[in-house]
Formats: C-alpha cells, structure tokens, sequence
C-alpha cells in the first residue's frame, strides 16, 4: 500500500486549500470525502465574505493571509474566482451598539487592520438608500472582501492536482487505526489508505471523525438559513452586518443578520435566529423569508423590490467558545484537527491551510505558536467571541 | 403597422377592450387593458425584450409561465417578469440591457406579519386534474384550498380549441377544452367547501410542514394536513444550434399567447414534435391565422394521435419525419430553420438539409411532471397525493378521470368511511392514458360500410368514418341517436364503425374531435353525391360557390369542387359543416380540403452558413452555459451536477434547474457517464422568484 505524508478528512473550505498548500510543498497527500464533490458540505452554503477585522489575533493573522491568497489569485494562478474587495460594515443603530464596535475597533487597529468608523453621512455615500434612522454611525473596514466559494473551491482544487495531489470521493471514513510508532491506517467503505498524518477537516463531522480514535471533540454545528436574488447592478459596495442582539425590540426572534452583493451582481444574504437548528439540519423553514425580509427591508428599503431565487440551510460547526481548533492532539501527534470554523472555514481556510502545512513540515513561526495557542483544543473553553 | 391581434376566431370569443398607452423604451404604444406586458408587447410587434446580460445574446419569451427569467423587462423601473405582469396605463417598459437597475425606494416599506392558515387538503393546480379532484373532495365535505398561478382556473384546458378524446361520460369528449375548463371551474368556484385562490404560486412545501404562497401578490403561508400536487407538467427543450434566439419557445407558451391573450406572436411558425402537443399546437396556429411552415417529428411516424396529424396535414401543414432541427438562423431572432433527415439511430444523413423561412420555432418535444411539490411534501412529511400530468404525463382526459380519483382518496384520508374507488375507475383511467395503437391499413378493415344496391350503385345517406387508429375516443358511437355508429373491439379504445340507419342529422361529424367524419348523401344523385365535410378553421372564411381542393385523409389532393354552402348548424358548437357535390368515385375518399398554400412553406436554397464551432448551443439559457462547456468539464471527470453547476453556473438562474437538467443529462449519456454514477442537483426553495419585500408585508 502506497504511504502519503498526509490523509486529509474532508474536500471542503479547509481540507481542499490545506491540500492543496501541501502538495505544493512536495508532501504527498490524500484528500477523502464522502460526498461526491469538493465543496459539497458547508462551503457552498458559505455567503463567500471574506474579513480580517476579528477581535483575535488568531483569527486575525490566518484572514490577513487568507485575503491574501484570495485576493492575489487570479493573477497567480489566472482563475476567476470573483474576489472583490468590497470591505465589510457593521452599522450601529444604537449608541451601546456603537460603542461595543469602537472598544472593538481599538483591539483590531492594534494589529494595524484598515478599519474606521463612518458618520451616519459617511456610511449613506456608500451605502446608498440605507435607513437613516437612528443610525450612529459604522465601521468600515475597506480591505475586507468576498469571493464565490464555488469558483474559489474548484480554484484551489484544480491547482492541487496541479500539484499532485489525490482525492477519493463518494468514500466514508470508517475507521482509523493509530499508534505513536507506526503508520496511520484510514479506512474507508471502499479501501484502506495509509499516511504519516491525518488531518481532521471534516467540518461538521468532525466530532464523529475524532471518535474514530476516541477523541472527544468540542464541536456541535448549528445551522442557519441563507438566500441569494437574482443579479442586479451594483447598488453597492460593503458587506452589511446588522449586530443587533436578540433582546433589541426591532429584531424580534433573530440576532444578527448580514448581506452583501456579490461578484455577480446578486445579494446574498444570512440570518441568526433565536432558535437555532442543531446538528446536520439541512431543512428549509418557512419561518426564514418572513424574518430576514422584514429586517432587510427596514434596514435597506430599497431591498423590497429585488426578487429571491434561492434559500438554503447551512450549518455553522461550533465550538464551545466561537473559536476554530487547530492543532495536533496530545494522545496521538500526528492526528491534527482544524475543525471548529464556526462558521468561518471558508474566510480562514486559506490560511489555515497554509498554517497546517508548517505544522506537518514542521516549519512553524512565532507568529503561527501564538496562533496555534488561540485556537487551541486544550484551551479553557469559557471565553466567548464577541464578533462572530 | 396594424397590431398583432387575434380579430377573428372560429372558436374564441374576441372581446372589445379599452385601449391604454404605455411605452416601449419611449415609443409610445397601445394596449389592452390589463393586458399582460408580453403579449402587449407581441400585438406590438416586439419579440425582443432585452439583452443578456453575459453575452448580450437576444432575449424574449420562453415559458411565458412565470418560471424562467429571459422575458424580464423594467416596468416603471422595476425589473420584471413580462410574461407575469400586467400592463398599466401610461406604463414605462423598457428593455434589459445587461443587468437591471434596482430603483431607489424613498417611502418606507410596509412591514406585516404573514397571514398563516389551516386548512385540511391543499390542492396545487386548477387544471383538469385538480379541478376533478376538488370536485370529489366538495361533494364529500372536505374543505379544501385550490391555489392556480393563472387569474382563470382551468389550466392548460383553457388554451384547448379543440374537441376532446375520450368518452362523454367520463371526460366530457366531443366538448372544448376551453369549455370543459370553463365548466369545471365553475363547478368549482361554486362550491361551498373549495376555497379558490387564483393567480396564486405555491413557493415551496418547506420542511416545518408548511406551504408558502403567493397569493395574488400577498405571501400566505397555509399549513395543509393533505397536499394534492396536480401541478402539470414542463415541456422539455432541446440542443440546437442557435437555440437560445428570441423566437424560440414551447408549445404552452405559445398557446397561452394565442389562445389566452389573443396575440399573433408570430406569422411564419414551424414546430419540431409530432406528439399532440405539437400538433394540436399547428392546429391551434391555423385557427389564429399564421402560417405554419411544417412540423418536423424524428420518429417515422408522428406520436399524436393519426386524426390530429390528418387534420394538419389535409389543411396543407407538410409534416416531415424521420426529420431534427438542425439549426435556428437569424442574427437575434429567428429567420429560419434547418432541419435535417435523421436515420434509425437518430443520426443525421448527410445532404438532406432543408431550410426554411420562419420567424418562430416552436419546441414540443415531450412534457415532464412537476413533481417537486410531491418530493417536497414527502420529505416534510406531509401526506400526499398527485394526479394528472403532475403523476404521470397523459392526455388531459386521463388528467381528469385520475383527478377524481385522487379527490376520492383525499376524501378517503379523511373520511375512511366514505365508498371504495370503484374498480372500474381504475380501468377507465387505464384506458384513457393509453398510448394510440398501430395504424390500420388493411383496406377491408378501413372501407366504411356503404348502402349498395344490387346493381353495386350506392344509395341513401352514411357516415364515412376515417377513423384508423385505436384511441380512446368514442363520442361518435354515444351521440348517434340511431345507435349505429359501434366501437369495435374496445367500447372506448376500439375503431367506431357504421352500421344501421342513418337520418343525416351530422352529429357524428361535428362532434368527432379527429374530424375524421363525413358524411355521403346519394339520395338526390348516385353520380355527384353531395357530401358533406366538418371545417374548423372558420377564420379562412370558406363560403358559397368558392372552389375549394379536396384531399384525402393523408391530405392527397383529390380535385377541385364547388361549395354549395358553408354554415355552423344548431349543434355543431362552431363546426362548421361545408357542402359540396363530389363524383361518386372519390364520395368515401374524401376527408378535408387544403386551406394552406403550397407557397407558404417556403424552402430556402441558397447556402445558410452554419458555423461549425462545434457544441456551441445552449444548454443553460439562464446562465447561458453552452453544451460544450458542460462537455469540457464532464470530460475532466466531473460527475456530480453541483460541481458542475458551482463551476458553470449551469443550472444556477431563475428557472431552477427546470430547463437544463434533461439537456445535462443527455450529454453524460453522450459521454457514456452511467446514470448511477451521476449525482443530481439539490432542489431548493424557490419554486419561482419572488421580490424580498412579499415576505415583509403580510398585508396585515
């Protein structure tokens, strides 16, 4: 049986750049996924913003590198992947709203994010139509961006064949036989595979794969619906998070809620709402359009006259704490995970990717140990993100 | 320029309607009013609403249904669809060039909780099936919502001009669609228990068990305990080069324009299908006045039934088998059509090319279920049921023996108690789905039963019955008040045959949907006995002392007579029955004559030149996505339809899905990719597109 360096669980927002930053750095590497496709899990169910204004170092550093990658891609590698830079915006509608995103705003300026706050004047020039009302004001953050998940998946596939990398599909996980002195077998329902490292990118699945080897693993997704209309001309630019919190009069049963327009000229958009879908839902609600549509329209009226095409329901794989994990684990060093994305796999994995590759070649710099503590699965879980 | 409108029917009341302004990218026109957008636009002249916005491609009418996007205009700013929207006055409609402009709103937007509602069955689709089925489930008290897209209940059977097949028991035949349609919806809308929704989508069947709707304009969202999806069927489209030209569309959507809003889409019209839908649609064309060019079928022999291809063909239609479109030619709409003669294998022969002059292609090449709201409404978990085309695709007769058949096991749901579907039910509706049977050649078996005299001269008056292929039709043998006319065989399916008495009352001709009736009178003379033939294109006025061409039933010609008279009778519901004295010898020969000049199909011989960058038709003519691209990447081992469409976008516009998914799966099959190898796109809400603020305002 042919040994790879590494096997990696899951072709999604994490596995596939992961594999493909691998293959590039010589290592051989196997990618398997149960479904058919790159992508198929939650990354096409991914809106495709792309920021590094977290409140994380963590975060922060692995977005600044992913925005690079994205953003430099088409002149790299010459696919389209329709990167825009269209920055992100969190308006305030009250002054305690305000006044959170500023005490943030000084934590993201510490790791010199491009990132400043709008008069209520400044955010309508860029947010034409915007409800004026009780506005106090946004960040805007420029360099944020967005790109199609779809366009960019397939992107970053194609250039890991490019560079050697192989991918089984339609193949399950079944088991994983470990130790710390031979190496890893995977099997699957079709075959067996056997590698130095395994990777645990299986996204919401990744609990299931870390019992495998009987890992508990903290991640439990909840899921959330999401919708996208048909193509218009560019109306404007930024993505729109709306912060508002559960108990605000105005957001009735959801939290926050965001859209942006996309390369295509389509908005897309998502929302939290107070009771969140466990496990690997995938169901659509008639309750969704009725509560996004009635917050989008009062924030952005003019919204009203532009027609859905599609919903769908994707599922946020979380953490205790809204932070990713990522690391080798204690009982086995060569079983690595980079679960957990909450939500956020496709804007980090780029990044992660290229992170995970230092790790298996050992390569790791200061800036990546610092990283690696953030997100690491031995950290006290009680913490909380406050800008997810 | 006179206006594209339908002045004269022979079937179709033409109603006078106030004319309003509106404009048309600043030309101002007239409409009717309340008329919709795009059939205002055809009266017009205007087959072209726009342009696409990823290769600028022409951009016009294609479902005429609401379901796809390609007739979007801008009507008073707003981006929307032409075919689903009605025209106001003083309206500014312009063209989409590229992607629209979304408007600025300045009031604020109504915001509203959305109405939900209980209601033990709902009933998708108020066409035939779901018409019968509502009519079951009244006379057993169950309280039912019917919800239609159209503002007139009846679906498809209100664009039916023609008489129908099947029994007059069991489906009405020998009636109108139109008029069947109109009956059944008023049988419905009287009903006490049915509450009807009109001009009414049903969104989705989402997975809490309840179903969103759009109820003429206002989102309602109705939890159902029992769905009855008879939602109809789409037509299915086709590869071709220059496929995705303005000018191109269904049979459907052709029939909604002509026969609904009264419009001339087009004056040149050739159809590619011999089923009934493409056929009936000929017909259909021949009654609005246009020219049809000829209908190529690639089968030997045209799947509608013999009667409705005779028709056609005896009117001077040039039906061409064994034949494929080829190419549609024109700049951004069509000016032509290539078709080309195909072997048994579907292949094209070299150098049989024919190209013809036509403005307008019609695609009837095979219907399929919408079958989602059943899928929907399974994996919700709510019960359901399903008939007429929505269940399987048969002849509307069929739709509506199945709807009542389903209504009675939606009673049944709710009241076990209530009586067994009869068995013979179940038989019926086997009868009426069936296929038509060979064609009867055997000379014996085809001669009517004549009245001879020793002396072998004809005598007396009879039904020569042209009738030579087993359907389900029998209304001829049920309204000869002398009992003479007997099916053969099958009381339904079998060949009617004369034999008996005839007292010459025509019942048998204008009733016969086929008209494949005639009847012979010898009484006045056996030489030129005077016969009398059915005629149903009474828009080509045909009247005394005109000489008309006689033909035969495959449309022969047979030599010229003279019209003794031309009239509608007491009961032929506007059949009308021409007279005419023929000789003896062709007296059982004759069947119709030719209204279509020769020169109408009109063959265009010098060279068209065809491109030859191969597989550069269209197969997403959302997203515009050529057969070639989606080659490509199934060639580079792509398999599943979600990668493929996460690439192309194939698969990704308006219509969900719903045009290119047959064409998609051609091309694996072409590449030899084994259908359980492929992974099928998921089906997500929405059924059709709506604008984010219904879902805001509840009209509460």
């Amino acid at each position: 049986m042919k040994t790879y360096d590494v096997i990696i669980i899951g072709a999604g927002s994490v596995g596939v750049p992961a594999a493909m930053s691998m293959a590039q750095n010589k290592l051989k590497v196997l990618v398997i996924d149960a479904l058919a496709s790159v992508g198929q899990g939650q990354n096409k169910k991914a809106i495709g913003g792309i920021r590094a204004t977290h409140s994380d170092k963590g975060k922060i550093l692995t977005a600044l590198r992913s925005i690079e990658i994205f953003s430099t891609w088409k002149e790299t590698h010459g696919h389209n992947i329709g990167w825009m830079q269209n920055g992100y915006s969190f308006p305030a509608y009250t002054s305690e709203g305000a006044q959170k995103l500023k005490d943030l705003m000084k934590i993201q300026k510490s790791f010199n994010l491009d990132i400043d706050w709008l008069s209520p004047e400044e955010y309508c020039e860029i947010i034409p139509g915007i409800n004026k009302e009780n506005l106090k004001g946004s960040t805007f953050s420029p360099k944020d961006g967005s790109a199609s998940p779809l366009l960019a998946i397939n992107a970053f596939y194609s250039k890991s064949l490019e560079y050697g990398a192989r991918y089984r599909f339609r193949e399950k996980v079944k088991t994983i036989t470990i130790s710390n002195d031979k190496d890893i077998t995977v099997k699957t329902d079709k075959s067996s595979y056997c590698a130095h490292k395994v990777i645990n990118a299986a996204g919401s699945y990744a609990k299931d794969i870390g019992k495998l080897i009987n890992l508990d693993l903290p991640v439990e997704p909840d899921s959330h619906e999401g919708a996208i209309t048909e193509p218009v001309q560019r109306f404007f630019g930024p993505m729109i998070v709306d912060l508002r919190p559960l108990k605000d009069p105005a957001t009735q049963d959801s939290a926050n809620f965001y859209f942006y327009q996309n390369n295509e000229g389509q908005v897309i958009f998502c929302l939290t709402p107070q009771h969140l879908m466990k496990g690997d839902a995938s169901e659509s609600t008639s309750i969704f359009l009725p509560q996004v549509a009635k917050r989008m329209v009062s924030l952005f009226p003019k919204l009203a006259n532009l027609k859905v095409r599609r919903t769908w329901r994707g599922q946020y794989p979380m953490t205790p704490d809204g932070f990713p994990i990522v690391g080798e684990t204690r009982e086995f060093p060569n079983f690595i995970n980079a679960i957990g994305m909450c939500g956020q796999g496709y804007m980090i994995g780029p990044g992660i990717g290229e992170l995970l590759t230092r790790i298996v070649t050992c390569e790791l710099k200061a800036d990546d140990m610092d990283v690696l503590k953030h997100f690491n699965l031995y950290r006290n879980f009680s913490g909380a993100e406050q800008f997810k | 320029m006179t206006s594209n409108r339908i002045k004269v029917h022979p079937v179709l009341d033409v109603p006078e309607k106030e004319n309003i302004p509106f404009y048309w990218n600043k030309t101002k026109l007239m409409a009717q009013k309340d008329e919709i957008i795009s059939s205002a636009l055809f009266a017009n002249h205007i087959k072209i609403f726009g342009h696409h916005y990823k290769d600028g491609s022409a951009q016009g009418i294609f479902c005429a249904n609401g379901q796809c996007a390609q007739c979007t205009v801008v009507a008073n700013n707003i981006p929307v669809k032409a075919c689903m929207t009605r025209v106001k006055k003083n309206m500014i409609v312009e063209s989409v060039e590229g992607l629209p402009e979304l408007p600025d709103v300045d009031e604020t937007i109504q915001i509203s909780d959305i109405e939900q509602i209980s209601t033990d069955v709902l009933i998708i689709g108020g066409g035939p099936a779901g018409l019968s089925a509502a009519i079951q489930i009244e006379e057993h008290g169950v309280k039912a919502i019917i919800v239609d897209d159209k503002d007139e209940l009846g679906g498809k059977l209100v664009l039916q001009t023609h008489k129908f097949f099947g029994s007059q028991e069991d489906s009405y035949a020998g009636m109108r669609g139109v008029d069947i349609g109109s009956m059944l919806a008023r049988k419905v809308e009287e009903s006490l228990n049915i509450d009807v929704w009109k001009s009414s989508t049903a969104l989705y069947v989402f997975d809490d068990k309840k179903v969103g709707i759009l109820k003429d304009g206002v989102y309602k969202i109705v939890t159902p305990k029992v769905i009855l999806n008879a939602a109809g069927a789409r037509e299915k489209f086709l590869r071709f080069k220059g496929n995705s030209l303005a000018g191109i569309y269904g049979a459907g959507a052709f029939q909604t324009l002509v026969n609904r809003d009264l419009v001339k889409p087009t004056n040149k019209l050739f159809i590619i299908g011999g089923g009934n839908v493409g056929i009936i649609a000929g017909y259909h064309a021949l009654q609005a006045g246009i020219d049809v060019v000829g209908l190529a079928e690639a089968l030997p022999r045209c799947g509608g039934y013999k009667v409705h291809e005779d028709k056609l063909k005896r009117l001077g239609v040039p039906i061409y088998t064994s034949h494929s479109i080829v190419a549609a030619n024109g700049k951004e709409s069509v000016s032509s059509v290539t078709i080309s003669g195909i072997d048994k294998n579907f292949q094209i022969i070299e150098g049989t090319n024919k190209t013809f002059e036509c403005d307008t292609i019609l695609i009837a090449v095979g219907l399929e279920s919408v079958a989602e709201f059943t899928q929907e409404a399974k994996s919700a978990g709510i019960k359901v049921f399903s008939a007429g085309d929505a269940a399987q695709i048969a002849e509307a007769s069929s739709a509506m023996f199945n709807g009542k058949i389903a209504g009675l096991k939606v009673v049944r749901h709710f009241k076990p108690e209530t009586k067994d579907i009869p068995q013979s039910w179940y038989e019926k509706a086997e009868i009426l789905k069936s296929p038509p049977g060979p064609v009867k050649i055997d000379p014996v078996q085809i001669d009517p039963v004549e009245n001879v005299d020793a002396s072998g001269n004809k005598e007396g008056i009879f039904p020569v019955i042209h009738c030579r292929q087993k359907i389900p039709c029998n209304p001829c043998s049920t309204v000869c008040p002398e009992a003479s006319i007997q099916m053969k065989g099958d009381p339904i399916k079998g060949l009617p045959q004369f034999n008996g008495k005839c007292k010459g009352c025509l019942k048998c001709l204008t009733i016969c949907p086929g008209l494949a009736i005639t009847l012979v009178d010898y009484r006045k003379s056996g030489e030129n006995p005077t016969l009398f033939l059915p005629y149903e294109i009474s828009n080509i006025e045909i009247k005394k002392d005109d000489d008309i061409t006689l033909t035969d039933i495959d449309g022969n010609p047979l030599g010229v007579s003279r019209v003794l008279s031309a009239r509608e009778t007491k009961h032929s519901d506007k059949t009308w029955i021409v007279r005419t004295k023929v000789p003896k010898n062709i007296a059982g020969k004759v069947v119709a004559f030719t209204i279509q000049e020769k020169k109408v199909t009109k063959q265009i011989t010098e060279k068209i030149p065809i491109d030859h960058i191969q597989d550069d038709e269209i197969v997403c003519l959302c997203e515009r996505v050529t057969a070639g691209q989606i080659r490509y990447l199934v060639q580079q081992g792509m398999t599943d339809m979600n990668q493929i469409k996460a690439v192309s976008r194939a698969g990704m516009g308006p219509c969900g899905y719903k045009t290119c998914e047959n064409l998609m799966k051609q091309i694996f099959n072409a590449e030899k990719i084994a259908q359980k190898d492929v992974v099928n796109n998921v089906r997500r809400p929405l059924f059709v597109e709506v604008p984010l603020g219904k879902f805001a305002n509840g009209g509460q």
